[in-house]
């Protein structure tokens, strides 16, 4: 029932939400369902750390035929993941959103939106993974495209129509695997690959969910919707969706590529490789091109996705478990950095380098708070990203792939001065005179502080959150008790 | 039969591609449609085209009868138009706002 | 813009259409039919009144808003997944209960009330839509 919970309760929220007319009640009610969603989210974790793997076969249907919900470590981690930031954002949203949206509808969707992604992220079925994936899509569609200038609904297409690509290309995939094997649910696939080895068109297949992940997470040389709209929408929304719906492109291609293709070829993976790479090389220093915080933040965000599939292709425990880390790390960091754009937003009418500057000045307290997320994505020791790093790179070298190494190595310096050019032009540079058109308010600053400690206790947590991120890489590497779990007669 | 259903299905996932390869907005949500049908298509044929009976237990039987058809492929294929039809007509309000915004349905500038 | 020959058929097909929408309902579980079906045409009869009278019409023939409707029919499926668990089955697991006396024994379970809230959710956004759609 505990492995429900994550989904029904923001779908709950966002059936009353839809019956109250009040924004202000909207507002508390939202709140209170995110916080409801991370105290689920803890229990499961807390279960499935004290008990194992759980499993749910909804309506009563035994795996292979009913849809199953699954928990392992690395679904659990993720689900609290989503509590915080729903917890967050729906803090932040206490200072407005934009009135024609929050009238229009947001609080319910953003609930939709945190339904959609725990649902990916526990669900055990493929199919049931796109339809999560398409509930998560249609919530963030609406969330984006409604009530904008025409620019804006642009760029919003360019977003529907790249993840809507990435859905079809999702249910091929899905169609061909059915054809071929005659089942969907990922745990009976393992298993019956491994007895009769895997089906025909196997890589073919392999490279069809590259693809469609691939484009959600916004892997090279699918990121470019990301930039081209991330940085639109207001902040309340756009760090929900720079938080979580990349992160669940790279889950999925995590769970998928250990559960399914471990039989590919080894190119595959070192084709998983050289996407992160490029990836990472590409969104960095097409960052450092640009003059606008929250464009710079996107571009970061698309490279370094890079580091976080990193892992996927290297395959070894300790990569994937410094990849892992990277994804906790980064869920926190980057959804605080939009947070952080959103108060700029407010602050300045809009985040190009040439309003921004001068924050130390007037606010040095909210700055160096803004600080900590700022390095801890650039990865200055000891902040998490730099742990995160760490063991990545010392995976590389353990793994042979130097290449690999030396490439996050040099993309970690970059995003370092990515990162203290954000810090000089947003904080440090003067501003202009009476630049400032408004003041932070409480709601604002809240969730940036509370997010910033968490970042810090990451930080400062590094060595058991690793220890808890090898445990979920050993549960990625070594399927089988997962695949018991799920099959095993009740 | 499956070859027929094969090349309709490739032949629509072309159209469709090709059709969101044209600067117009309109000619981009047709074109989404497409692929989704394609989609459907294909799922359809993958789970095996056969004349068989329906896979529902008959009123007096103990069993359904064999051999019957594989009643996934169509549970698939149903929920997939619900979200295939939601999506569109979500894409062709959208498509509806830029056009009365601008007074165009060219796709340019989309960045 | 509507013909009085289009107002007049709206007006005697809407009461037929939500029938059949009924109809459909109700026989959902084992025959062809269901919640989302019915939905759509109980949306394409409020389109069609639409077509005919105006979307205000439409929306004031409407007792509830198309938001409510959503809302309402989110939380009626949300039960019915939820009943089962207050008797320690599974979520969304079916149960179902004989109604009414001997002779006209009727079986109603919780997939019944799912289909019901199903409908709601599928007139609530294609009503949404359609209304938005022709308003702006």
């Amino acid at each position: 029932m505990l492995l429900v919970l994550p989904i029904i309760v923001p779908m709950f929220m966002a059936a009353v939400l839809l019956l109250i007319p009040w924004v202000r009640v909207q507002r508390w009610g939202a709140h209170v369902g995110a916080l409801a969603q991370l105290g689920c989210g803890v229990a499961l974790f807390h279960r499935v750390s004290q008990e194992g793997i759980q499993v749910l076969h909804v309506g009563g249907w035994r795996a292979p035929f009913g849809i199953t919900l699954v928990a392992d470590t690395l679904s659990s981690i993720l689900v609290v993941a989503v509590g915080v930031v729903g917890t967050a954002i729906t803090a932040f949203a206490f200072a407005g959103v934009d009135p024609r949206r929050e009238s229009g509808g947001y609080h319910p969707l953003l609930m939709v939106l945190l339904m959609g992604v725990s649902g990916a992220f526990l669900t055990g079925d493929l199919f049931n993974l796109y339809v999560w994936f398409e509930v998560m899509l249609v919530a963030s569609f609406v969330l984006m495209a409604l009530h904008r200038t025409t620019a804006q609904v642009r760029a919003a297409f360019l977003y529907v129509t790249l993840n809507l690509l990435s859905s079809s290309f999702l249910l091929t995939a899905l169609g061909i695997l059915y054809g071929q094997s005659g089942t969907l649910n990922m745990a009976d696939l393992s298993a019956a690959w491994q007895q009769n080895g895997p089906p025909r068109l196997h890589l073919p297949l392999a490279m069809l969910f590259l693809t469609a992940f691939g484009i959600k997470a916004a892997l090279f040389p699918w990121f470019f919707w990301l930039p081209a709209s991330y940085h639109t929408p207001p902040a309340a929304i756009s760090a929900v969706f720079a938080g979580l719906l990349t992160k669940v492109g790279v889950y999925s291609m995590y769970r998928v590529f250990t559960l399914l293709f471990r039989e590919v070829p080894s190119w595959v993976f070192v084709l998983i490789m050289v996407i992160s790479a490029v990836t990472m090389v590409v969104g960095v220093t097409s960052a450092l091109a640009q003059r606008d915080f929250r464009r710079v933040l996107s571009f970061n965000l698309v490279g370094h996705i890079g580091y976080t599939t990193m892992g996927l292709g290297l395959l070894t425990p300790i990569a994937v478990a410094g990849s892992l880390l990277y994804v906790v790390h980064h869920i926190i960091a980057i959804t605080n950095l939009y947070l952080v754009g959103g108060i700029f937003l407010r602050l300045r009418r809009g985040s190009e380098f040439e309003r921004l500057g001068g924050l130390y000045r007037t606010y040095p307290v909210l700055s160096v708070v803004s600080m900590i997320p700022i390095f801890a994505l650039a990865g200055i020791p000891p902040l998490s990203g730099f742990v995160a790093k760490v063991v990545l790179v010392k995976a590389t070298f353990a793994a042979g792939a130097y290449w690999l190494g030396a490439v996050a190595l040099a993309v970690g310096l970059l995003s370092v001065l990515s990162m203290a050019r954000l810090w000089d032009e947003g904080f440090w540079k003067p501003a202009a005179p009476d630049a400032d058109k408004a003041k932070p308010i409480w709601p604002m600053v809240v969730p940036i502080c509370a997010l910033t400690l968490l970042s810090l206790g990451i930080s400062a947590a590094a060595e058991p959150l690793l220890q808890l991120t090898s445990r979920a890489a050993d549960q990625l590497l070594n399927p089988e008790p997962y695949v018991r779990a799920v099959l095993k007669e009740p | 039969m499956e070859l027929q259903l094969a090349i309709v299905a490739g032949v629509l996932y072309a159209a469709g591609l090709y059709l969101m390869m044209r600067r117009q907005l309109v000619q981009l949500i047709i074109g989404l449609g497409l692929i989704t049908n394609g989609t459907n298509v294909l799922i359809f044929t993958s789970g095996g085209l056969t004349r068989t009976n329906p896979p529902v237990i008959p009123e007096e039987m103990p069993e359904t009868l064999e051999p019957f058809a594989d009643p996934v492929p169509q549970a698939l294929i149903l929920t997939a138009i619900v979200i295939g039809f939601g999506v569109l007509a979500f894409s062709l309000v959208l498509a509806h706002r830029v056009h009365k915004a601008s007074g165009s349905d060219d796709v340019r500038g989309a960045s | 813009m509507s013909s009085s020959i289009l107002r007049t058929a709206a007006r005697v097909l809407m009461p037929l259409l939500v029938l059949f929408a009924v109809f459909l309902l109700v026989r959902g579980h084992n025959d062809p039919g269901g919640g989302f079906v019915a939905g759509l045409v109980i949306a394409v009869a409020f389109v069609l009144l639409m077509f005919a009278d105006g979307v205000e019409a439409a929306r004031r023939s409407l007792p509830v808003s198309p938001w409510h409707l959503l809302g309402s029919g989110l939380l009626v499926a949300l039960t019915a997944g939820l009943m089962p668990v207050f008797v320690g089955r599974p979520f969304l697991t079916a149960l179902w209960a004989h109604l009414g006396p001997e002779r006209w024994d009727v079986l109603v379970g919780t997939p019944l009330l799912f289909d019901i809230g199903v409908c709601f959710v599928v007139v609530g956004v294609v009503l949404t839509m359609t209304f938005s759609l022709v308003e702006d």
